[in-house]
């Protein structure tokens, strides 16, 4: 694999110092077979001006395919592109085993857990995992108390966000198992990247993306109500002007099922219907992209127009699967995620695979004297905010704001967790300056039916700000295409 | 029964409406081309006035715009994002409708509209002057006529495909009557007998504007009355934009979708259309005239408003004419 000549006239990775952090694509890795120096060599014969024309060429390409999310402010609706990089992102066939191993070992973790939480609540009376955390949360939903679920699966739709260290370890930072999103930017991004760089991929031997809308519709067929024989999937979307709508689209057209929206959805005696042409058809399993809150206007939000009356009871009768189920947000909560080493130690008698990022628990009294020791040193996270909210990074704070800090950990130690401050990976990406490294994360996909498969790979999202740690599309970031090397990478 | 797959209410809803929108773009820029050629010296304002009263916009043109104006009515019906009538009022809603579309339509049925729409939405004010608007009109047609190509080339063709179809149909029927009650108000009040040779370039005009006027040439007689040219307008077998040959076909693809689909519910909008037929060809072109053109067709409009709306009964869910979309933005708990 490394006999390749291609011709270079400027090496465009030389700016391209890992420094504290590795880089996914500047040095070679064990049992990469070469790739990453073949990438390399390919992406400088392109050159900056082939990089960026044909850059430039794919987001337009992927405006006029309204591969877009929308942004809404006051009056004007705009169409925005997810940001893409066109510099992949390798993963060895080695570390691919360990993540995926590793996720589906988290999944089955978060299913049991989720199965005992809304049975027999054995983690709580084991003191495992405190009581209150589970049973006061937000996202505890007592509809789900005693109500079986095929193959114990709540979460059929998992998204996990992995970061690598300074030490090349993968660590999860999160679990998402509500609706993640994102997952057609990695069917998408291949696409688009056999259109634009052919010769940056000829002869790689990658894993395939194309597999996700086939599995996601088996897995929805698997957990249709027993004795129906070929059973009726929709995808349940909140409509167009939903800022993931594209991707919802896209699933359903991977699936070959209708996207529908509550109003087109009816539950007479129990069972769901979709209103056609030719009138009511029976509905048994439904891939909703809607919040809990907005499912049922009779059980949740009574102002909710997006979800459909009656869906709930329809549910518990047994008479239509919903993925994901009702009440999985209790178990990708920050606080939760803390006891995840523990949670999957107790359920299924294993060491994780992924290790969480280290979290200092403040409820308990040796996390809380830690953190209380370095706060300069570590990150403190309220437990019930998101979107960043609350977050003071010791190093980057002032004495006034550790102190303040200092102050609402005491006041309240159950409201907070803390963590050190960790050097996400970088890959090389294509900027103004040319290709520098930036800091990237991975969200590998997860669906379960009766067992769990997960898509090679996942997204990969990059800051593309110098220096930033933030990866989230709302604050400037971009996705790569993610490539995962076939067990026997030849070229 | 060739096909079981269902079709959701809504999609059969959006089709139809996408198609319309579609249809009525194409037809705007040719109505706006042709009243472009019935100006004539010192009287520009009268034939912009007919293309305000020909969409029954007068009350809302004097609110938005005020007094008539070549340059105005051109804005309204172009540009203007109040008018529902207008060129970018009817690409925004055809693309919305597109956009509920996309798990159905073909990616390059999609993949033009949009690029369309985001054409339609950088037209700069100088593309309205002059001879520019005659090129830019060209070219809105000439797009329209690239998305039904691609739509013939690419949608699939089950139950779908007939609700698309009837929607442009009624959309085009409805058109071409609208464009001979255009030229109709042009001819009052009667104009003396040396006008008669402006008349007949007018009349050429209007079945320019329509494409028929090669067509037209091959089977009327060399000194045409313009009741020949009404007649080839409302009645004519073969001229594609005829509203004899639009019914036609919106009862052929009425009748598939009660045989090939099973569905119920095509007998009221089919015989309005024998209803519509018989009004059509009972009396003859002088007939009509002699009656009154202008109510004539007045009545063709509303019979197909009462068509679009009995199919909407039978097959849309929960069916109002003018259906407003809902702009309500609905958040979901989307985790990126």
């Amino acid at each position: 694999m490394n006999a390749e000549v291609v011709k270079i006239s400027e090496d465009l990775f030389l700016d391209c110092v890992p420094g504290l952090y590795v880089s996914e694509l500047a040095t070679d890795r064990p049992g990469d077979n070469g790739a990453a120096q073949i990438v390399r060599n390919r992406l400088s014969a392109i050159g900056l001006d082939g990089l960026r024309a044909r850059a430039k060429a794919a987001e337009n390409d992927l405006m006029s395919l309204g591969v877009t999310f929308t942004v809404y402010s006051d009056a004007t609706a705009i169409d925005r592109i997810l940001p893409f990089d066109c510099i992949p992102r390798i993963i060895t066939a080695a570390e691919w085993r360990k993540l995926e191993t590793g996720v589906q070992q988290r999944v089955a973790a978060i299913n049991a857990f989720l199965h005992d939480i809304y049975h027999d609540r054995k983690i709580l009376r084991d003191g495992i995992v405190p009581a209150e955390l589970v049973l006061g949360n937000a996202n505890y939903r007592p509809e789900m108390e005693n109500f079986p679920v095929r193959f114990g699966t709540y979460v059929h739709i998992c998204g996990i966000d992995i970061i690598r260290d300074q030490f090349g370890d993968f660590r999860v930072l999160e679990d998402n198992a509500r609706t993640p999103s994102g997952v057609s930017y990695v069917v998408e991004n291949r696409h688009l990247m056999r259109r634009a760089f052919p010769d940056l991929l000829a002869g790689m031997s990658l894993m395939p993306v194309d597999d996700y809308g086939r599995r996601l519709r088996e897995a929805l067929t698997e957990i249709a109500p027993e004795g129906v024989d070929d059973p009726q999937v929709v995808l349940l979307s909140p409509g167009i002007y939903n800022s993931a709508y594209f991707e919802h689209v896209f699933l359903a057209r991977e699936m070959g099922v209708p996207l529908v929206e509550g109003q087109d959805l009816v539950v007479e005696d129990d069972r769901v219907f979709m209103k056609t042409t030719a009138g009511l058809r029976a509905v048994h399993s439904i891939y909703r992209r809607l919040g809990d809150d907005f499912l049922d206007p009779t059980v949740f939000r009574p102002e909710s127009m997006l979800g459909v009356p009656g869906l709930i009871r329809a549910w518990r009768k047994g008479n239509v699967a919903l993925a994901n189920a009702v009440g999985t947000g209790v178990a990708d909560d920050k606080a939760v995620y803390a006891y995840m080493p523990r949670i999957i130690k107790y359920y299924l008698d294993q060491d994780p695979i992924l290790a969480n990022v280290e979290t200092n628990i403040c409820r308990e009294a040796e996390g809380l004297a830690y953190t209380l020791a370095n706060l300069d040193k570590l990150v403190t996270k309220p437990v019930g905010e998101s979107g960043g909210y609350g977050i003071t990074i010791g190093p980057r704070a002032t004495k006034e704001e550790l102190e303040a800090s200092r102050a609402a950990l005491i006041a309240n130690p159950s409201n907070w967790i803390s963590q050190p401050v960790i050097g996400l990976s970088t890959c090389p990406t294509l900027t103004d300056e040319g290709i520098r490294e930036r800091h990237l994360d991975l969200r590998p996909f997860a669906v379960t039916g009766r067992s769990t498969w997960v898509l090679p790979g996942g997204l990969s999202r990059v800051a593309l700000k110098a220096g930033s740690l933030i990866v989230n599309s709302s604050q400037g970031g971009g996705s790569k295409d993610t490539w995962v090397l076939a067990e026997e990478s030849r070229r | 029964m060739t096909q079981q797959m269902p079709l959701l209410a809504r999609y059969a809803e959006s089709l139809f409406w996408m198609a319309r929108y579609m249809e009525r773009l194409e037809n705007l820029a040719r109505l706006i081309d042709v009243t472009q050629t019935f100006e004539s010296p010192g009287l520009e304002n009268e034939a912009w006035d007919s293309l305000v009263r020909i969409y029954a916009d007068e009350s809302h043109y004097a609110e938005t715009c005020g007094a008539i104006e070549p340059d105005v009515v051109k804005r309204y019906y172009l540009l203007e994002r109040s008018n529902p009538n207008s060129i970018v009022s009817s690409i925004e809603a055809a693309r919305v409708n597109a956009r509920m579309l996309r798990p159905l339509i073909s990616t390059e049925m999609w993949k033009h509209l949009n690029v369309f729409h985001r054409d339609l939405l950088q037209i700069a004010d100088h593309e309205l002057q002059g001879d520019n608007l005659s090129r830019l009109c060209s070219r809105i047609k000439e797009a329209v006529q690239a998305h039904t190509g691609i739509t013939e080339g690419t949608l699939f063709r089950d139950q779908g495909w007939h609700f698309y179809e009837i929607g442009r149909l009624i959309e085009r029927a409805d058109q071409t009557t609208r464009l001979l009650d255009i030229k109709f108000h042009r001819m009052l009040p009667k104009g003396p007998e040396d006008r008669r040779l402006e008349e007949r370039t007018q009349w050429g005009g209007v079945l320019r504007a329509v494409a028929g006027y090669h067509a037209f040439r091959r089977i009327a007689p060399v000194e045409f009355q313009p009741s020949d040219v009404v007649a080839f307008l409302l009645t004519d077998p073969c001229f594609p934009r005829s509203v004899l040959l639009c019914l036609s076909q919106t009862e052929w693809h009425l009748t598939q979708l009660r045989t090939s689909y099973g569905l119920r519910g095509t007998l009221t909008p089919l015989e309005q259309i024998e209803d519509m037929r018989a009004a059509l060809l009972d009396r003859s072109a002088e007939q009509i005239i002699s009656i009154g053109l202008h109510d004539f067709l007045d009545g063709m409009q509303r019979d197909l408003i009462g068509l679009a709306a009995a199919t909407g009964d039978a097959f849309f869910r929960d069916w109002k004419p003018n259906l407003k979309q809902n702009q309500s933005q609905s958040q979901s708990s989307a985790q990126l």
